[in-house]
């Protein structure tokens, strides 16, 4: 089957989310769409399976127009979609969620549940998939739960398997695997595309790359020769450096000290198990894991946002174990946290706002009981100056923002101040690659003047550019702690998959 | 690859002790100390033998006065214990054996030195829980699709009326048939607000809750007023069934009962089949759980939405015809809240039907003790006795279900934007 997108143009209120975007996907290649997020990819492909409709354009099956008006037709014309946030039912059997729309049915609209878990079982075996089809779905890990994805394509028989941002919930090892799930679809007459931001894997995994930079196709790639900095180039529109530039650290006294901390829900499973860790001023720490090993819960508890069950944390020798989270703030605690829309910002409030969350109850924010929004603008016009917020005004409110910079406002309200320990969660999140650049470099400075900064983030990438050293969070344990010039990718990728190292703190 | 899923599933199983839980255990050992002392003070004051009268002319008694000592000083070493070092896994156990001790104690209590049919009452029990029953698979049926409908009251109510007016001018099953057309279209009503306009689907039921109140207050003041005639029709009488009546104390409690009963226990049955067995119910749960996830397949979420919500006002007001087949007649708000008492039987069922069954049946127990109690003359003042069970709805509520969860999707209206 050829697939083929020709002329597709989209516009929202505001912005061309796509803008004459042309492309072709034959069976057996694997075609990347390489960009930054809010190019424009997830609604090209929204479009492809029926979601939103184009403004101008069209859709060719081998060669004839075919026309989409919601999912159930792009699946009858042999599309899959493999979303993102996967689209599983958590309380679902793996076999249920693989029928769901299309269940086989015997009398009184029974479902014929030995014929699913038959056939469910078939196509696992068939792809090398290895999937139990009773397995209830929130028990699986998240690599296991992207193949139920992919048999469920596989189950409506699907001709060209569309992957959008596959690789981002994956441990290093989970993405070999996927890998390999790619080549026997390929092997088996199936076209593939796949959506990423990733250069390296565009590179590693496909045979045509297309960049796409603010909705237009900026032009096509071979894997084979192209090299990851003009691949970036294409992407972004200048060059970029992909490296950050450090100095050794220069570690000194231990500034914060986590000793036999333990974190459960509310049912009692233990979260953080009983961690010991110490970040030292002028030291990185990278906390490396796959995303839901006790990562965000350490970082809440740091910060003062969950009670633990057991443990102290002492910043630079006093407890601050029963601190409240302004407190610790004021101890000189900065956070930035993993999710800036929920935790971060105010959306609906402006720039001047948002920075002012932090300390608008003292001077010189406030006076008294009033607030001080002429200080406080004043403030806010420095800030955007020094941490290069791309806004129109002050006034701006930071949900109109890009998430650059929407993560630079959160970055200026927590580091703009004297500082002991910084902990940064998944600080480059959905930012195109200039603000990672400018906020990797913030935290080297950060280092550099003497702060203990703690990273964790889920990209390893971003973990080994800026550590110093690296703890990698298994499960709710510390299993590895590593120097980073003494380890290497696949180590710690490794140990992110539990497949060595134990409960070492 | 099976490492990490095993290791997954061995956390879950390495369950310590969490805050909440603590405070949980503490508060229940508090608990039975008050209960404790509540048996000592008061329900040691009446001595002789209460006799519980069972089917066919059996019966036993109770020495009131020693039972009430031996089962304070029970609950006393309990709490002691709960409070010392908790109970673990017994815990859940240990608070249903309270409450059924302690209930019989206080009716032990109330009947000394008297004789009261105990048998009868527990089947006035399932008797009242079959209204309870219908409003909760309505409850069921609405939040598994991911719409909240705390509309069931009015539901309920609008049956009744309706069934009423219905019944008395033509006849009682055509007037069950018009109240489940009427409930059903005002829950088409708030399906299309909560669906089309994406209104605040507890404001919507909130509004359609007052307005059959209101509406049925007027139309009973300025039509079945008017004549007699409008308002009443012949009561259903119980339908033993042959065989299974005839079992002793089971018999005369399930199996001598309206066709209400009969048909709620039906009804259940069905669901709790169809919600796990069929297409229907597979695409149900989807899109309470993850209508997107549904949508993507090629699921119309909104239109399964939509007529589950209308089945289910049918069903209510299949339910709120109960109040005429049993009363004989309407009243001005019938139904009394147990519309909002079907709401609490869907979260003590965790939204499961069996569940529900289950959680009806105890309320239809506390109403039927309530009634018990009015007529035993206990000295207890009638409006504590009436709020009995209203008060048992909030400790089953926040003792026995802790924290459950409810539909990921209910209450939020879909958009496939």
């Amino acid at each position: 089957m050829e697939l083929e997108l020709r002329g597709i143009t989209k516009r929202f209120p505001g912005v061309v989310a796509n803008d004459n975007v042309n492309l072709t996907v034959r069976g057996g290649e694997v075609l990347a769409l390489l960009g930054e997020n809010g190019a424009g990819k997830s609604t090209l492909m929204n479009i492809l399976y029926g979601l939103y409709r184009a403004d101008e354009g069209e859709i060719l099956i081998d060669g004839e127009t075919v026309h989409f008006a919601s999912p159930r037709d792009a699946i009858k014309a042999g599309i899959g979609m493999v979303h993102q946030h996967f689209m599983l039912v958590p309380n679902f059997s793996v076999a249920d969620n693989v029928i769901l729309g299309v269940e086989p049915t015997i009398s009184l609209g029974r479902i014929n549940r030995r014929s699913a878990r038959k056939r469910v079982a078939q196509l696992s075996r068939d792809f090398g998939l290895d999937l139990d089809p009773d397995a209830l779905t929130e028990t699986l890990a998240v690599g296991i739960q992207q193949r139920i994805e992919i048999v469920k394509v596989l189950f409506r028989d699907a001709k060209v398997v569309v992957f959008d941002e596959p690789t981002a919930v994956l441990t290093p090892q989970e993405i070999e695997d996927f890998f390999r799930i790619v080549e026997t679809l390929t092997a088996a007459g199936r076209g593939v595309v796949f959506i990423t931001h990733k250069l390296k894997e565009a590179g590693r995994i496909a045979d045509r790359i297309v960049v796409l930079r603010r909705g237009k196709t900026v032009g096509e790639a071979d894997p084979k020769t192209a090299t990851p900095a003009q691949l970036a180039e294409m992407m972004v529109g200048r060059p970029v450096e992909l490296v950050v530039s450090k100095t050794e650290a220069e570690g000194s006294t231990t500034m914060l000290k986590v000793s036999n901390l333990a974190v459960t829900d509310p049912d009692g499973r233990l979260l953080v198990n009983h961690v010991n860790l110490e970040v030292r001023a002028g030291e990185i720490v990278g906390i490396a894991g796959v995303q839901g090993n006790g990562q965000s819960e350490l970082v809440e508890t740091l910060v003062g946002l969950r009670r633990p069950i057991d443990g102290t944390v002492t910043l630079d020798g006093a407890d601050i174990t029963h601190l409240t989270p302004r407190d610790r703030h004021r101890c000189g605690v900065a956070h930035i946290p993993e999710d800036r829309q929920r935790d971060g910002l105010v959306s609906s409030f402006s720039i001047t706002e948002n920075l002012a969350l932090t300390g608008y109850y003292e001077a010189p924010l406030s006076k008294g009981v009033n607030m001080n929004w002429e200080g406080a603008r004043t403030e806010a016009e420095r800030l955007v100056r020094d941490f290069d917020i791309r806004t129109p005004s002050t006034e701006t409110t930071t949900g109109k923002l890009s998430g650059g910079n929407q993560q630079k406002v959160i970055v200026a309200r927590e580091i703009s101040r004297p500082l002991k320990l910084a902990i940064a969660s998944q600080p480059t999140r959905g930012v195109d690659v200039g603000s990672i650049e400018y906020i990797h470099q913030r935290l080297v400075e950060l280092r550099d003047k003497g702060v203990a900064v703690l990273v964790v983030s889920t990209e390893l990438d971003e973990i080994m550019a800026l550590s110093d050293r690296i703890l990698v969070m298994f499960d709710g344990d510390i299993i590895a702690d590593l120097q980073r010039s003494e380890t290497s990718h696949n180590d710690v990728g490794l140990y992110m998959a539990g497949a060595k190292g134990e409960h070492i703190s | 690859m099976s490492t990490p899923t095993e290791v997954y599933r061995d956390a879950q199983l390495a369950v310590g002790r969490s805050l909440e839980q603590i405070k949980r255990s503490r508060n229940l050992g508090i608990v039975y100390l008050i209960l404790a002392a509540i048996t000592a003070w008061r329900l040691t004051s009446h001595a002789g033998t209460a006799t519980f009268n069972l089917s066919g002319g059996h019966s036993f008694g109770v020495a009131a006065t020693p039972l009430a000592w031996v089962v304070a000083g029970s609950l006393a070493v309990m709490g002691g214990v709960q409070l010392a070092r908790g109970l673990g896994k017994w815990q859940t156990a240990a608070l249903a054996a309270v409450a059924v001790v302690f209930i019989f104690t206080l009716l032990a209590w109330a009947a000394a030195p008297n004789s009261f049919a105990f048998v009868g009452m527990l089947s006035q029990g399932v008797t009242y829980s079959a209204p309870l029953i219908f409003g909760a698979m309505a409850g069921i049926m609405c939040e598994r699709s991911g719409v909240v409908n705390i509309a069931i009251e009015g539901l309920l109510l609008s049956g009744a009326f309706t069934s009423a007016l219905v019944g008395s001018v033509v006849n009682f099953w055509v007037g069950v048939g018009a109240a489940m057309v009427v409930a059903a279209l005002f829950a088409w009503f708030l399906a299309w607000l909560a669906i089309r306009f994406k209104v605040d689907q507890v404001i919507v039921g909130f509004f359609i809750n007052f307005f059959v109140l209101g509406l049925t207050s007027f139309l009973g003041n300025r039509i079945l007023a008017v004549d007699e005639a409008y308002n009443q029709v012949r009561t259903l009488v119980p339908w033993k069934i042959p065989g299974l009546h005839s079992i002793p104390v089971i018999g005369p409690i399930l199996f001598e009962q309206t066709i209400f009963v009969y048909i709620a226990f039906a009804l259940v049955a069905f669901l709790a089949w169809a919600f796990a067995k069929t297409r229907w119910g597979l695409r149900t749960r989807a899109i309470g759980e993850h209508p997107r996830a549904a949508d993507t397949l090629g699921v119309n979420v909104n239109q399964l939405r939509y007529r589950n919500v209308i089945a289910a006002g049918a069903v209510a007001g299949f339910g709120g015809s109960w109040w005429t087949a049993n009363v004989g007649r309407f009243n001005e708000n019938i139904t009394n809240g147990r519309g909002f008492i079907a709401l609490a039987v869907v979260i003590v069922g965790r939204w499961s039907p069996a569940g529900a069954l289950a959680g009806a049946l105890v309320f239809g127990f506390f109403d039927a003790m309530e009634a018990k109690l009015s007529f035993l003359n206990t000295g207890i003042p009638g409006e504590f006795v009436q709020m009995l069970p209203y008060l048992a709805t909030i400790i089953v509520v926040a003792g026995f279900v802790g924290r459950s969860r409810a539909p990921r999707a209910a209450g939020q209206a879909y958009d496939s934007q």
